[in-house]
C-alpha cells in the first residue's frame, strides 16, 4: 500500500522536526536545529529496519519515491516565489557580500572535497 | 448562452491553487527540457534551466505585484506558495534520504561537522567585514549583517535577538536570498571546477554553503543524486547559525569594534 509509504515519510518528518523544536529550546534558538536532518536519519533507519525484516514492498516504496520524485518540481517552484527582486536591489552592498561568500564558500567546497578524498 | 469565461477562470484560479501549480511546474519543466536539448544540446541540465527560469518568473512576478513572494503573489500562481513552501519541501528532502547509502554519509561525518563550523564562521566574517568597509560600527548591525550571510533567515533571528533596526534586518535577508539565489544558479556551473561530483564533497558542500533553498536548488540542478548528502548537513546550517550568531559571535564582535 502506497499510503504506507507516504505516512512513514510523514511520521519521520514530524518526529524529527520535532525534535529539532525541542533542541532548538533546549539550546535557547529561535529556530529548528536540524529537525529535517534528523527525519532524514529516522527515515533511513526505518528502511535499513523494513527491509531486514522483508516488509519493503514495492507499494511501500513507492509512496516515499514519489515525493522524492516531486523534489525537483518543488524546487522550481520554491524558486519561483523567492523575493528576486529584493536580493537584486539591496545596493551594492547586498551584492558584493553575496557575491564573495558564495565565491569563497565554492573554493572551500573544492578544498574541503580533494582533502577528503585523500585521507 | 455565453458562457461567464473570466468568472470561471477567476472560480479555478481561486479554487485549484495547488493544481494549477502542478499544471505551470510541468510546462515549465517541458519547456526547459526542449531548450536543454536544442539549444545547448544537452549540456546544460533541464533542471538547472527551470530553476533559473523560475527565479526570472519570481523576479517578474515581484515586478508586477509589488510583493515578496515573486510570482506566487500573482493570485493565478498562489499555489506555488504551497507546493515550493517550507513544508512540501523539507518533506521532499526527507524523501530523498530513501537513497542514501549509510556507508557513505557515515563515513564524512567529519568532513560535514567542519564544513558546518567553515559554513557559519567564513560567511559571518565576511559579512561583517564588508559591513564595516560600507561605514557600519555598531555591534549589533554588523553582527545582523554577518549574520545575513550565513542564511536570509538566520539574519532576521539574529536582528530581532540583538534589536537591529528595520532597514538593517531588511539588508541582511536580502543578502541571505541574494546567496541562496546565487548558490542556485552557479553550482551546477562551478560543480566540475570544485570536484561537486561525489556525496562525500556533497556533504561539504551542504554544511559549507547553509542555505537549504540554495544547497537544494543548486544539486538539484547539477545531480539530483547528491541532493540528500547536501541537505543531511545544510538542514543543520540554520540552527547552527542562529545558536551562535547571537550570542558568540555577538560578544566577539562587541569586543573587536
Amino acid at each position: 500500500m502506497a499510503v504506507y509509504g507516504t505516512s512513514l515519510l510523514a511520521l519521520c518528518t514530524l518526529v524529527g522536526v520535532a525534535l529539532g523544536e525541542v533542541l532548538g529550546q533546549l539550546l535557547h534558538v529561535k529556530a529548528n536545529v536540524g529537525g529535517v536532518g534528523i527525519a532524514m536519519l529516522l527515515l533511513v533507519i526505518c528502511k535499513v529496519r523494513l527491509q531486514r525484516q522483508g516488509k519493503l514492498t514495492p507499494g511501500l516504496r513507492l509512496g516515499v519515491e514519489f515525493w522524492a520524485a516531486m523534489y525537483i518540481p518543488i524546487v522550481v517552484a520554491m524558486a519561483s516565489q523567492q523575493n528576486v527582486l529584493a536580493a537584486m536591489r539591496g545596493g551594492p552592498m547586498v551584492l558584493l557580500t553575496g557575491a564573495v561568500v558564495v565565491a569563497i564558500c565554492f573554493g572551500l567546497v573544492g578544498v574541503l572535497g580533494r582533502v577528503a578524498n585523500r585521507a | 448562452m455565453i458562457a461567464d469565461i473570466a468568472g470561471i477562470a477567476g472560480k479555478i484560479a481561486d479554487e485549484q491553487g495547488l493544481i494549477l501549480s502542478f499544471a505551470f511546474v510541468g510546462a515549465l519543466t517541458w519547456l526547459s527540457a526542449l531548450v536543454s536539448r536544442r539549444l545547448t544540446g544537452g549540456r546544460i541540465n533541464a533542471s538547472a534551466i527551470a530553476i533559473v527560469a523560475a527565479l526570472a518568473l519570481a523576479w517578474w512576478g515581484g515586478l508586477l505585484s509589488g510583493g515578496k513572494k515573486g510570482l506566487a503573489d500573482i493570485p493565478a500562481f498562489a499555489g506555488l506558495a504551497l507546493l515550493g513552501g517550507a513544508m512540501l519541501r523539507d518533506f521532499a528532502i526527507v524523501a530523498t534520504a530513501f537513497e542514501v547509502d549509510v556507508l557513505e554519509a557515515r563515513k564524512a561525518g567529519l568532513l560535514g561537522a567542519v564544513a558546518l563550523t567553515l559554513g557559519t564562521i567564513v560567511p559571518f566574517s565576511l559579512g561583517v567585514a564588508i559591513a564595516w568597509s560600507y561605514g557600519y560600527r555598531d555591534p549589533v548591525s554588523l553582527t545582523t549583517l554577518g549574520a545575513g550571510a550565513v542564511t536570509y533567515i538566520v539574519g532576521p533571528v539574529t536582528g530581532a535577538a540583538l534589536g537591529a533596526s528595520s532597514p538593517v534586518v531588511a539588508l541582511s535577508i536580502a543578502i541571505g536570498v541574494l546567496k541562496a539565489v546565487l548558490v542556485m544558479v552557479l553550482t551546477p556551473m562551478v560543480a566540475r571546477f570544485i570536484g561537486l561530483d561525489n556525496p562525500r564533497s556533497a556533504m561539504a558542500f551542504g554544511g559549507l554553503m547553509g542555505t537549504v533553498s540554495g544547497v537544494a536548488g543548486g544539486l538539484a540542478a547539477t545531480d539530483q543524486r547528491l541532493v540528500p548528502y547536501g541537505a543531511l548537513t545544510a538542514t543543520f546550517h540554520t540552527g547552527i547559525g542562529c545558536l551562535f550568531c547571537p550570542s558568540v559571535f555577538f560578544l566577539i564582535v562587541s569586543a573587536i569594534a
